[in-house]
Parts: structure tokens; C-alpha cells; sequence
């Protein structure tokens, strides 16, 4: 049960954490983040890297469709605008990776501005296709500007390096790639119990209202466009030096999609939700390719008959979340959370 | 001194005439209220004054400035705030956040500051917690909800974080479209109490519309009647109250007197 939860100083209250339980709990979740490279398999360390990235591109859309209420389909094309500015500036001028990443997400934001620049005027299905069709013309850039980006060969990069360090394998990589997410999640929190963050919430709830508050919403709008669009550019960037590798196809619509499924499933405007979903999106798959090895002893038949069944029933699984758990998998642990909080007595 | 003085204003959607010719002024640290029949224009005259609708003509000075062509934020940031007629709180934000939000206009931390929550962008987050918490929370009787989702709250008290919100602007001139609209009596009584305690603590003026005739005659100075989009009287509670075209407006011809009782309840009871 929770109990003694009481304060002296606002600053105290507003903390992210609000008591030494919850501290101990992140502290361990923090050391099992740092003790899982030294103990996976290099398949799960494979996996740990995919979602690691994909929490650092979902909270970037979550920041913008979950939080702002701006339907976005445009999320893989400013990871591919982050992922080929990597890889031309590792190819062409050899910087370390903690500045191609910078550039990457900065470029990114840049492109997501303009792309949200439609966003005062039309919102919605109609923001949606919008954005769709900023993707589309991302993909036929990257597809013809030969010169930069390599054509539909794409471009080949040398690992990430930082003082003479390369980061080659999964397991360098991890390094990478885990602590930015959770800086992400650190900076996305912090935005949200602040001045900026509120903007966002209040422009989804209510525009009109909030304009008349005091909120400039063409401002705010692209503000949430170039943070979301930094993140897809910071995860397109490490997606670049994990696969090493980047053609227009690494980056196609059925990605945007991806992710804004994600975020629904994980639970919009809830962080925790995005963390969960971009998890859920990317292991799910995984975890029935395994399933299907499984049965196959017993089965021998399995791989036959379930590989063309995955899709359907990742697909059935995402439709059951929305019917029954329409608040995403973050309601599930707010559930489970409450439930802890009044143990061992019932509401 | 008049802080908000309206001048021939006009303002029509198409063929219809939302306000037509208006002119009437609020007088500085007054309590002043509008009101008028369902679609006199009440509502389109505080869209104008906040800068949602643009009028065709007239004009409104703020402070002996005209507002033309400043955008709403700005005229938020120059202390004219206000409340909505379908409450307009953020629903998917706690009380405490909903009200920290009207502050926005006065804070300055920008995007770097909000994704780092340290030095002066935490400073002015807890300075405006402590001046929510001491000036507004305590003082509209909200501090039990302060956690709370708004979409969860009984409607007199989402109605009551509403002017919380609004206080929180800092407001010179507090625009309130129908504050006691459904409320019971106990509710509307506290409302009129917290009107008349921020008129004379927090040194605002208070432009109101309101349908409720018993605190409409209660609370205000000064009272401008709109009709079909024209101003058809203006002036002292009593005099509004007398005035044949004002009743007329209301009720209509038939049976001046009973329906001038119906006006004047206390008169009635005396």
C-alpha cells in the first residue's frame, strides 16, 4: 500500500519520481538495462537494439500524434532524412557519431517543420494525407538524388567511431542506442510537466480555446513537428549504423504505419504507452516466429501452415487491443499499478 | 476611465447580422455585465473582444488602444481573459496543470528548457505552482481536486476551474460567458461570492454575460442589454430593469406588469 506520500516542497511534488519506492524500482530497471548485453544471446541483444530505436522513434511520434493530436504518416521518411544524413556525413567528412546524430536529428526537424507547416489549416484524416504525401516525396528523394544519397543502391557506412572507439558490433551498439532512449524518455517527460508540453495537450484538447489562452498554435504545432521529427532523425541515425547500410526501401510507408500503431497500441498521449507499444510492435512478430520453431518437434507441419498465419494474427491481436484495451498497454499497468497501491485492502 | 470601450461594431456571418452597430463601454474595476435573449450576439461580442471573430466594422479600445489586428494570444497576454460558455477545460489534463496552463502567457521557457527541466525553467515552473497554489487554489476553495482529471469533476466545480484558469492569466479584464449557468443555488451563490471577492482583491474588471436575472440585478454596476444584435439599453441595474424596451425584449407585449414582477423578484417579495 502507499502510505507516507506526503510533501513539504512543490519541487518535491512535481518530481518524476514521488517516492523511494519508485526510485528503487527504476534504479533496478536501470541495471538490468546494463547487465542484459552481458547476458543475452546475440539474437536478444539483435532485438534489444531494434527496441531501442523504436521506443526513441514512437515517443517522437507519440509526442506529436498522442500528445498534440497531429495525425502524422510521415515518421519513417524523417527517419530515413536522419538515417541518409548519417550515413553521407560518415561517408563524406568522418565525423565522430555524436555529431552526425546531432545533424541527423537536426536536419530531420527541419524537414518536419516544413511538413507541418500545412498542419494550421488542415488537421485530422486530412493532416494525415498531408503528411502521407510528404513521405512520398521523401521516398522518391532518396530513390533519385543520386549524387548524395546512392540511388536505390543507397549508401554502405563504416561503424559509428568516438575517440577512436568503433562501435561495430550489436553489442557496442546497445550502448549507443539504450542510453539515448532513455534520455528521450527522460526529455519527453520533462516536456510534459512544463509550460511547452502543456501547450502541446492543450492545442489536441482544445485548440480553438487554447489559442484564445495565449497559445500561438502555428508556433506550437511546428515546435511539436521538429521534436518529433529530432527523434525520428536521432533513431533513423542509429538505425543507420546498426544496419550499416541505408537504401529508400529500409524506409517505406508501411513503417509510418508502424509506428502510429504503436503508439495506439502502447496508449496515445502516455509515454509509458510508447515504451510498450514500440516493444509490443517489434518483439510480437518475433516472439511467434519462435512459437512456430517451438511447435515444430511436435508440429512438423508448424512452419508450413503458421508462416503465412503471423501476419494475421499480429494483425487479430492489434484489433483485440483496440476493442479491449482501448487506452493502449499502459492502461493495463496503470491497472496493476493501482492495484498494488491500495494492496492489501480493496477499493 | 473605461478599460474597454466598444464602438459601432458590426459583425455578420453571411446574411445574418451577429452584432449590429454596437457601442457601449465597461467601466474600469466594475462589475459589468451583458445581457440579452438566447442569439442576441452576447457570445459573438466576447469572440470579437477576444479576437476569434474579426468584425467588419467598429471598433474596440482596450486601455484606450484599439485591438484591431492583434492576434488572440497577444490579447491574452495583455490581461484580457476568459472563461467559455460550454466549458473549455483540457480533459485530458489534471486541475492542477488546466489552471498552471492560463499562466502560459507569463512564463518563458522554451523547448530546451522544457526537455532539460533545470535552472530557470524549473525555477519558473515551481514559482508559478506556489503562486497557483497561494493565490488561486486556496483562495477558489479547489485544493481537494488539484490531482484530479478535469473530465472527472461535477459541473459547478469544472465551471469553477475554469475561472481558475482564467485567473491564473493575470487578468486585467475577466470575461465570464455565463458563470452560473446550471448551477444549483448554493453553487451560483458561492460563484456570485468569488465574482465579487476578484473584483475587490485581485483589482479586475469583470465583464460578464449572464441569464440570471436575481445575480445579473445582485452583482453589476452596469449593465448593457443586447437585442437582435443591437444595444437596446445601457446603464445602472435599476434603470436597465425599468426600462419598457428591455422588458419588452424579454418577455414580449402581453401583460407588461406581471411580467415586470417576474423581472424584479425582491420587489415582488417586498
Amino acid at each position: 500500500m502507499r502510505i507516507g506520500d506526503a510533501k513539504q516542497t512543490y519541487l518535491a511534488d512535481e518530481a518524476i519520481w514521488t517516492s523511494s519506492t519508485q526510485k528503487i524500482w527504476f534504479a533496478l530497471l536501470l541495471a538490468v538495462l546494463l547487465a542484459f548485453p552481458f547476458m543475452a544471446s546475440s539474437y536478444l541483444l539483435y532485438l534489444g537494439c531494434l527496441v531501442g530505436i523504436a521506443v526513441i522513434s514512437t515517443t517522437g511520434l507519440n509526442i506529436l500524434t498522442g500528445y498534440t493530436g497531429l495525425i502524422s504518416l510521415g515518421q519513417a521518411g524523417f527517419m530515413g532524412v536522419g538515417a541518409y544524413t548519417v550515413a553521407w556525413l560518415s561517408l563524406n567528412t568522418g565525423l565522430p557519431f555524436p555529431v552526425t546524430l546531432l545533424a541527423a536529428g537536426l536536419l530531420a526537424a527541419a524537414v518536419g517543420v516544413l511538413v507541418g507547416l500545412p498542419s494550421l489549416r488542415v488537421k485530422g484524416l486530412y493532416l494525415a494525407i498531408a503528411t502521407l504525401a510528404a513521405s512520398v516525396f521523401l521516398h522518391f528523394i532518396f530513390a533519385e538524388w543520386e549524387p548524395v544519397t546512392g540511388g536505390m543502391e543507397g549508401l554502405s557506412l563504416e561503424p559509428a567511431h568516438l575517440f577512436g572507439l568503433e562501435f561495430r558490433s550489436d553489442f557496442a551498439m546497445y550502448f549507443i542506442i539504450v542510453p539515448l532512449a532513455v534520455l528521450a524518455l527522460f526529455g519527453a517527460k520533462n516536456l510534459f510537466r512544463t509550460r511547452v508540453g502543456r501547450a502541446f495537450i492543450a492545442i489536441r484538447d482544445r485548440d480553438i480555446s487554447a489559442e484564445i489562452l495565449g497559445i500561438p498554435l502555428l508556433k506550437y504545432k511546428l515546435m511539436s513537428f521538429a521534436l518529433s521529427s529530432f527523434y525520428a532523425g536521432i533513431a533513423g541515425g542509429l538505425f543507420a549504423y546498426f544496419y550499416r547500410v541505408v537504401t529508400p526501401e529500409s524506409f517505406p510507408l508501411s513503417m509510418s504505419i508502424f509506428y502510429l500503431a504503436a503508439v495506439i497500441v502502447g496508449g496515445m498521449g502516455n509515454l509509458l504507452g510508447g515504451v510498450l507499444g514500440a516493444a509490443f510492435m517489434t518483439l510480437v512478430p518475433e516472439a511467434l516466429k519462435l512459437l512456430t520453431a517451438v511447435m515444430t518437434p511436435i508440429w512438423p507441419n508448424a512452419p508450413v501452415f503458421m508462416s503465412p498465419m503471423l501476419e494475421i494474427i499480429f494483425g487479430a491481436l492489434i484489433v483485440g487491443f483496440l476493442i479491449f484495451e482501448p487506452h493502449g498497454l499502459a492502461e493495463i499497468w496503470r491497472r496493476v499499478r493501482r492495484f498494488f497501491h491500495l494492496w492489501p485492502f480493496r477499493s | 476611465m473605461n478599460i474597454l470601450e466598444i464602438s459601432q461594431l458590426s459583425l455578420s456571418f453571411g446574411g445574418v447580422h451577429a452584432l449590429q452597430d454596437v457601442s457601449f463601454h465597461v467601466p474600469k474595476d466594475t462589475i459589468t455585465t451583458v445581457i440579452g435573449p438566447n442569439g442576441a450576439g452576447k457570445t459573438s461580442l466576447f469572440n470579437c473582444i477576444s479576437g476569434f471573430y474579426k468584425p467588419q466594422q467598429g471598433e474596440i479600445r482596450y486601455q484606450g488602444a484599439p485591438l484591431r489586428g492583434i492576434k488572440p494570444p497577444k490579447r491574452a497576454a495583455l490581461g484580457l481573459a476568459r472563461t467559455f460558455q460550454n466549458i473549455a477545460l483540457f480533459r485530458g489534463m489534471t486541475v492542477l496543470d488546466n489552471i498552471k496552463l492560463g499562466a502560459h502567457v507569463h512564463m518563458k521557457t522554451g523547448l530546451l528548457g522544457s526537455l532539460a527541466y533545470y535552472g530557470r525553467a524549473r525555477r519558473e515552473e515551481m514559482e508559478i505552482r506556489e503562486e497557483v497554489e497561494r493565490r488561486i487554489i486556496d483562495f477558489l476553495e479547489i485544493d481537494h481536486i488539484r490531482r484530479q482529471p478535469v473530465a472527472s469533476l461535477p459541473y459547478g466545480l469544472q465551471k469553477r476551474v475554469e475561472l481558475a484558469r482564467a485567473l491564473a492569466m493575470r487578468p486585467k479584464v475577466l470575461m465570464l460567458d455565463e458563470p452560473v449557468a446550471g448551477m444549483n443555488r448554493e453553487e451560483k451563490e458561492d460563484m456570485a461570492r468569488f465574482i465579487l471577492d476578484i473584483r475587490e482583491e485581485w483589482d479586475v474588471t469583470v465583464l460578464m454575460v449572464e441569464h440570471d436575472m436575481g445575480m445579473v440585478m445582485d452583482i453589476s454596476d452596469h449593465i448593457a442589454v443586447l437585442n437582435f444584435g443591437q444595444v437596446i439599453a445601457e446603464g445602472k441595474p435599476q434603470d436597465v430593469q425599468q426600462n419598457p424596451d428591455v422588458i419588452k425584449a424579454y418577455l414580449g407585449n402581453s401583460d407588461i406588469d406581471d411580467l415586470r414582477k417576474r423581472l424584479n423578484p425582491d420587489r415582488e417579495a417586498a
